[in-house]
């Protein structure tokens, strides 16, 4: 009966619960869509590192992880690429050359990171092969020796496509050994610090170079079924090869996890600070509606609704209001969620910016199940708290005056 | 046997400033069945006296005592669930409830009660019967006029069967078309129930119907009279 009673007095005022359920329909749809921005943009920076740079589980030898000095090898690489292949939840994996060098052309150079890579592999566990806008990905065999550079890079350096790049790099000798290649392709991915930081040649010419053998590498990448299965994949790969070191994308670039907590984070505070705001316009709405009930609320007191019915009854009409405003932005924010998350949003625009912080121009909004649950539970609580000021208002009242007002 | 007994009632507002005594030492016995009129001039203490026997406020001095419960000895608590159960009101201006249906105003003390939804409908359906109104039944309260929500009032008032009914000025906002109704009704009521009835009024038509008339003048009974 109370409940009933409650749901119908929120709609004695149709145009007053309207203006509450619309502002609270509309602060909910705008932190939900906010916060599903930021973590597509988060979530999308995360898969693209992981895409293009670092897989899901990276091998390496124990001091290679402490000083990136190519004389850090793993050795039988092909043995033991095998035994990874073999593990169930993996479905590729690879590996590289990698050292610390200078690229340079007759201008100018530049400090970057190069990966001896096996093309054929590399493209199962990389999207880079996906990311050229110029010639191509070593596929047309060439006299010299191919090198694949970013646009940013090429940019600096001057290098256009069949340009030469000489690359000077520490051997394992320790000497400093220099190697002639000619741009082959460029691509350019979403990130313009990776694009100028990294250049790729193929393995077997980075060998020769520094003096690595055909059987060894410095990286083993491994791409796992889905990124949630990389850290107990890691964790099983690291028992079977004690010597190496094998880390999860998660302890790769911790970076990561931090910033995806931090807009996790985000997004709950940014909803309490609006639902913080709209409690505000719930309670003066509720204070109104006591003070128009004055003689209702008497009549119901000196009949024998005691107070925690009296309670009750605000509270849950409060309740509902929220909770159907809740409800309306909620409908609109998940609609919201699957359209954009299916489209993406595209801040052309802002383009450049955004790839300098290594963010995609194109967004594809998303927010868990779960921050659902969690809004629809703090609107509940700020309905609560909304209603406490409007209730202890109501039983304040004098019974027999209170019936008696005009 | 009385339904209500008081002693030496006294009620003083503003006492530690300018007091004044709006009852002044009632003593007063109404029996089970009593239809009784509580009259006098405005100010005389009607509305004050029927708060306390109503339990919605407090007296200075004296006691009172409904079937044999002081309402002192109760607490807050304990007087709202002794009012729910055992006093019915009917107000001046019907104070129904504008979201609820007839049917929903009628049963709603009874659901307070804690009454099996069949014994509310049951009991709901007798009430309608008998004040004339089942075909209103799922009307809302702004679809009747005064008369009628007012034998509604009555209807949630009887429903829940208390020991007796407060009616404070119950005719007032009625035409005499609609008083005679429902004094007819009430009437009605009074003896087929032996419900108690207790009316505080200027109404003369009121006065007329009363079989005992009570007068007030400055918080004090200067006239009781039972007419046969």
């Amino acid at each position: 009966m109370l409940a009933r009673l409650s749901w119908r007095n929120i709609w004695r005022n149709k145009t007053r619960s309207l203006v509450v359920i619309f502002a609270i329909a509309v602060g909910l749809t705008g932190g939900i869509f906010i916060t599903g921005m930021m973590n597509g943009m988060t979530a999308q920076q995360a898969n693209n590192m992981i895409n293009r740079e670092i897989s899901d589980i990276q091998i390496h030898h124990p001091d290679f992880l402490e000083n990136s000095n190519p004389k850090f090898l793993i050795n039988d690489v092909t043995e033991t690429l095998l035994k990874i292949k073999s593990e169930p939840l993996i479905t590729e994996a690879s590996y590289r050359s990698k050292s610390t060098a200078m690229a340079s052309t007759a201008t100018k150079g530049a400090g970057v990171t190069i990966f001896g890579i096996i093309p054929l592999m590399e493209k199962k566990v990389s999207s880079i092969s996906n990311k050229i806008v110029q010639g191509d990905y070593f596929e047309t065999e060439t006299k010299s020796q191919a090198i694949v550079i970013g646009e940013k890079l090429a940019h600096k350096l001057n290098a256009e496509m069949g340009k030469k790049i000489v690359v000077t790099a520490q051997a394992l000798n320790g000497e400093m050994s220099w190697s002639l290649f000619r741009v082959v392709g460029i691509f350019k991915t979403n990130d313009t610090r990776f694009d100028e930081m990294n250049v790729f040649v193929k393995k077997e010419d980075l060998d020769k170079s520094l003096g690595i053998g055909a059987d060894q590498a410095n990286e083993i990448a491994i791409r796992t079924l889905s990124q949630e299965d990389a850290a107990a994949v890691a964790e099983s790969l690291q028992s079977k090869f004690s010597e190496l070191s094998v880390q999860s994308w998660r302890e790769i670039k911790p970076s990561l996890i931090v910033m995806m907590t931090m807009m996790d984070q985000f997004g709950y505070w940014l909803m309490i600070i609006i639902l913080f705001a709209l409690v505000f316009g719930i309670i003066n709405t509720m204070l109104m509606v006591i003070m128009e009930r004055k003689k209702e609320l008497g009549m119901l007191m000196s009949v024998g609704m005691n107070k925690p019915r009296v309670f009750w009854m605000i509270m849950m009409e409060t309740t509902m209001l929220s909770l159907v405003g809740a409800a309306i932005g909620l409908m609109i924010s998940i609609g919201l969620m699957e359209l954009f998350g299916f489209t993406g949003i595209n801040f052309a625009s802002w383009a450049d910016g955004l790839e300098a912080m290594g963010y995609s121009s194109f967004v594809y909004p998303y927010v868990t199940s779960e921050f659902y649950v969690i809004v629809t539970i703090l609107v509940i609580i700020t309905a609560i708290i909304a209603s406490i000021w409007p209730t202890r208002k109501a039983l304040k009242l004098n019974p027999a005056e209170a019936v008696r007002a005009e | 046997m009385n339904v209500i007994e008081i002693k030496n009632l006294h009620k003083t507002y503003n006492e530690t400033q300018v007091p004044v005594k709006a009852v002044n030492g009632i003593d007063l016995q109404i029996e089970q069945g009593e239809f009784t009129a509580i009259v006098g001039p405005s100010g005389c203490g009607k509305t004050t006296l029927m708060n306390m026997i109503g339990g919605l406020d407090q007296p200075t001095e004296g006691t009172i005592s409904i079937d044999g419960n002081l309402l002192n000895q109760f607490k807050s608590t304990g007087l709202i669930d002794f009012r729910l159960h055992n006093i019915g009101f009917v107000f001046q201006a019907y104070n129904l409830l504008p979201v609820l249906t007839v049917k929903e105003n009628v049963e709603f003390i009874m659901q307070l009660q804690g009454k099996s939804r069949k014994e509310c409908e049951k009991r709901v359906d007798e009430m309608l019967e008998s004040i004339g109104l089942k075909d209103k039944k799922h009307q809302r309260p702004n679809q009747l006029s005064g008369g009628q929500q007012q034998r509604v009032a009555v209807a949630r008032a009887l429903a829940s069967k208390p020991k007796f009914i407060l009616a404070d000025e119950p005719t007032a906002n009625l035409d005499s078309k609609s008083t005679s109704d429902l004094l007819d009704l009430m009437e009605r009521l009074n003896l087929e129930e032996n419900m108690t009835f207790i009316f505080s009024t200027h109404d003369e038509r009121v006065m007329k119907k009363a079989r005992r008339l009570i007068t007030l003048e400055d918080g004090k009974i200067v006239k009781d009279v039972t007419v046969k």
